[in-house]
C-alpha cells in the first residue's frame, strides 16, 4: 500500500485507551464464568413464523436423540448439511431448547449463532469478523449498522446459496421499447 | 468585439429567473458557502416545482484522511443486478429513453476471466449463477489518475480530495470526452430530459451525485457521495445479496477494505494503463 497513515497522537491515545478498557471488560466477563465473545450488532435471527421460542412446545417433550424422518413437526426441514454425520441435537440443546449447543457444551442464544458455524467454517468466521464475508448494512461509522448473521443468507440446515431470477438486462442501443 | 459580447450576452438576456442565475452561476469549486447556499436553494425551488417535492440538497465536502476504496468479491457475484437497479433508484437515474445506468454487469466464461471484449451484458437467464459463467459488476473505479478528467475541456469533472471523480452538472458541456477516454465505460450521457417516476425520486441528493440532472450532460457512479461522506455503506453494498461489494476507508487500517487488500487476492482492472483505479476486486475461494 502506498498510501501513507495519519492517526493523530490523540486518536492512538484514545486507540490505547479502548483496548484496555476492553481488556479489563472481557477478563471481567471472564472471570463471571462465561467465555466472553466478541458481540456484534445482528438483526433477530430468520425464524420461521411462530416457532421460537422452542420451549412453548419442547418443554413438555422427552428429548428423543434417535435419528428420524420427522413426521409430525418439522417436516419442511430438509437436513442437507455433512446430513451423514449430524443429527438435530448435535446444534440444538436438549434440555434448553431455546439455545444452540457448542461442541464444548456451551450453550449459545441463536442471535450469536456465528460462534456455532464458525466451529467448522473458521476461516469463513474470521471473515465474517472482519466483514469480508457476509453482508454489512447501515453505517459503518456514526451511526447505526447491521451485520446479517450467517443463517439470514444461508439456511442452516440445508446452506447452499439458491440460484435467483436476474433483474432485466438493460436495453440495447437500437430497442424501441425504451423509447417509451 | 461588441458583437461577441452581445452574442455571449443573448442567453444571459433572453432567460429570466432561476433559469438565468443557473446559467451565471459559477463552477463549484469557485462557490464561495454563500454561493452554495444560493445555489442549493434555488435548486430546492426548481425541484419543487418541477416534482412537486421538497429535496435535501447536501454540498458536503470531503471528511479528512478519507481515500475511499471499493472491493468486490469476484467468488461471491451471482450477476443478479440487484445492485445495478438499487443504484438506479439512489441516485435519481432516468428509467427510460434515456435509461442510465451507472453499473454495468458483465457476464465471463468461467475460463476466459480476462476476456472483457467477449463479455456480454446482455444475458438474461431464467436463474443465476448459471453453470460455467463468472460475473464481473464494472461502474466507475475512481482513478487516482483519472483520465477523464484530464481530457475534460472545461474541468467539470475532478477528482475531490477524498479519491471521489465528480462531476458538476451544470458545468458540463455534454462534449463526452470524458466517455471515450474512460477505459472501464464508467460514464454515461443523457441523450434525452431524464424520466424519473415522481414517487421513486430519492430526495435525499448531494449537489455532485444524485440530485436530478439535466439533459445533455454526463454522469457516472460517484459511491453514493450523499451516503458515504455521512459514514453510511453505498446502496449498491446494501442491496447485494451476496455480500460481494465491501466498501471503506483505504487510510484506515482497520476498515473493511483495508482487510481485504491486505488478506485476499486482489487485483485492480486494466491495472496496465495506469489509471490506479479505488476499485479492488479480490477472490475468498
Amino acid at each position: 500500500m502506498r498510501y501513507g497513515y495519519n492517526l493523530s497522537v490523540g486518536s492512538r491515545t484514545l486507540i490505547s485507551c479502548l483496548l484496555l478498557s476492553a481488556l479489563f471488560a472481557s477478563t471481567y466477563a471472564g472471570a463471571a464464568g462465561r467465555t466472553p465473545h466478541e458481540e456484534f450488532p445482528v438483526p433477530r435471527p430468520p425464524f420461521s413464523k411462530d416457532i421460537f421460542p422452542c420451549s412453548s412446545c419442547h418443554a413438555g417433550l422427552e428429548a428423543n436423540a434417535t435419528r428420524r424422518v420427522l413426521k409430525e413437526e418439522h417436516t419442511a426441514i430438509k437436513l442437507h448439511h455433512a446430513e451423514s454425520m449430524r443429527w438435530c441435537l448435535d446444534c440444538h440443546d436438549s434440555a434448553n431448547r431455546d439455545k444452540l449447543r457448542l461442541v464444548n457444551g456451551e450453550l449459545v442464544d441463536f442471535t450469536e449463532s456465528y460462534l456455532l458455524c464458525g466451529q467448522c467454517h473458521g476461516n469463513i468466521y474470521r471473515d465474517w469478523k472482519a466483514g469480508i464475508h457476509g453482508k454489512r448494512t447501515g453505517y459503518f461509522e456514526g451511526g447505526k449498522r447491521t451485520y446479517l448473521l450467517c443463517v439470514h443468507c444461508h439456511d442452516p440446515h440445508q446452506p447452499r446459496f439458491k440460484p435467483i431470477k436476474p433483474e432485466p438486462p438493460p436495453y440495447r442501443p437500437n430497442d424501441r421499447k425504451n423509447a417509451g | 468585439m461588441a458583437a461577441t459580447v452581445s452574442a455571449l450576452a443573448l442567453p444571459t438576456l433572453s432567460c429570466k429567473g432561476p433559469e438565468r442565475e443557473a446559467f451565471l452561476q459559477k463552477h463549484f469549486l469557485e462557490m464561495s458557502e454563500d454561493d452554495k447556499k444560493r445555489v442549493v436553494k434555488r435548486l430546492e425551488e426548481t425541484y419543487r416545482t418541477a416534482y412537486g417535492k421538497q429535496f435535501d440538497i447536501s454540498t458536503k465536502g470531503a471528511r479528512p484522511n478519507t481515500l475511499w476504496g471499493y472491493g468486490l468479491d469476484l467468488s461471491r457475484c451471482i450477476g443478479c443486478r440487484r445492485c445495478v437497479y438499487a443504484c438506479v433508484r439512489e441516485n435519481n437515474q432516468s428509467r427510460h429513453n434515456p435509461q442510465v445506468q451507472w453499473i454495468r454487469v458483465l457476464r465471463l466464461k468461467r475460463e476466459n476471466l480476462v476476456d472483457l471484449d467477449n463479455s456480454e451484458h446482455y444475458y438474461n437467464p431464467d436463474l443465476v449463477p448459471e453453470e460455467h459463467f463468472a460475473y464481473m459488476p464494472v461502474q466507475c473505479q475512481h482513478c487516482e489518475n483519472p483520465p477523464c478528467v484530464k481530457v475534460c475541456p472545461v474541468h467539470a469533472t475532478w477528482k475531490e480530495p477524498d479519491g471521489l471523480v465528480v462531476v458538476d452538472y451544470n458545468w458540463c458541456i455534454g462534449c463526452r470526452y470524458c466517455m471515450a477516454a474512460c477505459p472501464y465505460k464508467g460514464r454515461v450521457f443523457n441523450w434525452a430530459e431524464p424520466k424519473i417516476p415522481p414517487e421513486e425520486l430519492n430526495t435525499s441528493v448531494h449537489y455532485l451525485g444524485n440530485r436530478p440532472r439535466l439533459k445533455n450532460v454526463v454522469e457516472k457512479c460517484t459511491f453514493c457521495v450523499q451516503r458515504v461522506r455521512n459514514g453510511r455503506y453505498p446502496a449498491c453494498v446494501e442491496a447485494c445479496p451476496t455480500g460481494t461489494r465491501k466498501f471503506g476507508n483505504l487510510l484506515d487500517p482497520n476498515s473493511e477494505i483495508r482487510y481485504l487488500i491486505d488478506h485476499k487476492r486482489v487485483f485492480r482492472l486494466k491495472e496496465d494503463l495506469n489509471t490506479e483505479p479505488k476499485f479492488y476486486y479480490f477472490f475468498t475461494v
